[in-house]
């Protein structure tokens, strides 16, 4: 698994509209790991400066949304639950894009703390509709208020982009489409550190959300405190998945993808699905980063074009095998 | 020293009343079955035991505390409970399954130590699940999944043993080997074990004491023989029914009559 990211990214690493040889890439790398940092080359500035960076925040963006995936699946008891289906992506979007319209952006952690409370909003309406059911929400009902609630942000995302200035516009719009490239190596740092102390967190609940897997009852009865326990997954996983959102945009159908293919291999266990999924939901999505920055060279593709692309066929896919 | 007390417990949902005014203890050494007509709360009192539920008033004691005093992991190491169905939405391996009884036993970070695999070893031998450790949970047959969820409960390591129709889905051969244990584990283990049945004849061969429920209220309670009567039964399941001792034990044994 850690192989496989690594090489994902040695390969992300070389390719790109200006393209690095592996020979000259190991060498630099070689260079770097002996604590030689002098840049002598414009290759070497592009690798370290350009791709380093963004191939760090797409594997931190990529762990968190599959972390996000794996914990509401559980928490719903629904393997086609993932923040992007469920609106929460688009309520983080929605906060932080009236913290860039209002100007609140401009205070330190503005946007993210806006994007953390549409998080979290959307979190409690999904609740309240879906109207604290006791068993597993049925599968439709849940996608159904997923639907709406995406809905009703992506119309009030038009809205505040339709009274921005059009000098903005481009860029909320690339972001909104999911967008690696304009975050800056502080903002990598903070996304990075939610993801450790995120995952540290969750992993100590991993054998709580077994249990509650099996059902609210079971975990129960089986000495879980789900009224301690829930809230606090739910606003943990909100948390990071804003932070997030509010720096790389909506990048979809990682959070579901990722969880499925790593429970066909690992199981179900979750101490070993969240950090499986961490590790693959972050080179699935430099995978994907790197083919969004390829495949149109020089020009390059916002990265949640290419996972909703692969996603969505992907989530009917389940859909159709579930017999719903 | 009974290991459950229960005094004048009234539990309702919402404004309908489910449990009304229910007194009994359990002792140590005692198997006790609750029996009563569907609705008449007996899976309710079930989880007033084990603390899921509240009472809106009277007391529940397990052991020397009330149950709103316990932790959730605390009352979990003292009831286990075995559940009628559970849902199966992700593949999970059996022996996962019943490693989720450590979980009131473990803290957060902590991985399972030799000793839980142990016990979880010994639940699933007791239960005949070994065979199937290593296949997935929801590919078991009803009564399988049900001898999985016991190795659970017992892996727990509890004091009591709540048990909601865990004989139902089970064939005559496991039926017969489940009783034998759940006696044993009774004798020799000191577990007290309480389940609801809807098999009157199983509970009048297997109880020490019985407690006939109906409509949230103990219509009877004591020994089978108390219990079980033509009478009690035309009561509480308005069928007309043979009661006559069985042949092997002398225990009530009830006949339908049609």
């Amino acid at each position: 698994m850690l192989f496989l990211f690594f090489v994902l990214c040695f390969v992300s690493l070389a390719l790109g509209s200006v393209h690095i040889d592996a020979g000259a890439l190991l060498r630099f790398l070689g260079k770097v790991l002996t604590g030689k940092v002098s840049i002598e080359s414009q290759e070497e500035l592009i690798i370290f400066s350009v791709r380093l960076p963004r191939i760090l925040f797409a594997g931190v963006v990529g762990a968190v949304l599959s972390l996000g995936g794996v914990v509401f699946q559980a928490l719903l008891r629904n393997p086609l639950a993932d923040p992007y289906i469920l609106g929460i992506s688009g309520g983080s979007a929605l906060g932080a894009i009236i913290g860039i319209v209002s100007g609140a952006g401009s205070f330190y952690l503005g946007i993210p703390l806006l994007a953390f409370c549409g998080a979290l909003i959307t979190v409690f309406l999904l609740f309240i509709v879906a109207g604290g059911a006791k068993g597993a929400l049925t599968d439709n009902t849940l996608l159904l208020i997923g639907v709406v609630i995406n809905a009703f942000f992506s119309a009030a995302i038009l809205f505040f982009l339709s009274i921005v200035d059009s000098l903005e516009l481009h860029s909320i719009t690339f972001w909104l489409m999911g967008d690696l490239s304009r975050a800056s190596l502080s903002e990598i740092g903070v996304a990075a550190f939610c993801l450790i102390v995120g995952f540290i967190l969750l992993y100590g609940q991993a054998r709580k959300l077994n249990l509650i897997v099996q059902g609210e009852e079971t975990a129960l009865h089986l000495g879980v405190d789900l009224e301690r326990t829930k809230p606090w997954l739910l606003v943990l996983t909100s948390l990071i998945i804003s932070v997030v959102v509010s720096l790389a945009g909506i990048i979809g159908f990682i959070g579901i993808i990722v969880p499925h293919m790593m429970r066909l291999i690992f199981g179900s266990d979750h101490r070993l699905l969240l950090p499986t999924s961490a590790l693959f939901g972050a080179s699935f999505l430099v995978l994907a980063d790197t083919v969004a920055r390829v495949i149109l060279t020089p020009a390059e593709l916002p990265v949640g074009v290419i996972t909703a692309l692969c996603g969505a066929p992907y989530f009917v896919f389940l859909l159709k095998r579930k017999g719903l | 020293m009974p290991v459950i007390r229960a005094q004048k417990i009234n539990f309702s949902y919402a404004e309908k009343a489910v449990i009304e005014e229910v007194s009994f203890v359990v002792d140590r050494e005692q198997m006790t079955a609750i029996i009563g007509p569907n609705g008449s709360g007996k899976t309710t009192l079930l989880k007033l035991i084990n603390g899921s539920l509240l009472p809106d008033s009277g007391e529940m004691h397990v052991g020397e505390k009330n149950t709103f005093r316990y932790a959730r992991k605390e009352i979990a190491r003292k009831v286990a409970i075995v559940p009628q169905e559970t849902p199966a939405v992700f593949p999970f391996f059996v022996e996962e399954i019943v490693l989720m009884g450590r979980f009131p036993h473990l803290g957060n970070y902590r991985f399972e130590n030799k000793e839980d695999y142990k016990i979880v070893q010994e639940a699933m031998e007791k239960t005949d699940t070994l065979d199937f450790a290593r296949r997935r949970f929801n590919e078991l047959s009803a009564g399988e999944r049900q001898r999985v969820l016991i190795a659970r409960a017992l892996a727990q390591k509890p004091e009591v043993l709540l048990l909601d129709e865990s004989t139902a889905f089970l064939d005559l051969k496991h039926q017969l080997r489940f009783l034998t244990l759940l006696k044993q584990l009774n004798r020799d283990d000191g577990l007290a074990i309480v389940f609801v049945t809807h098999d009157i004849n199983l509970a009048a061969q297997n109880a020490d004491k019985i407690i006939l429920l109906y409509c949230g209220k103990i219509y009877a309670i004591g020994n089978p023989a108390e219990v079980i009567s033509a009478r009690n039964m035309k009561e509480v399941y308005e069928v007309d029914v043979l009661v006559d001792a069985h042949p092997q034990n002398a225990s009530p044994r009830m006949t339908l009559l049609t």
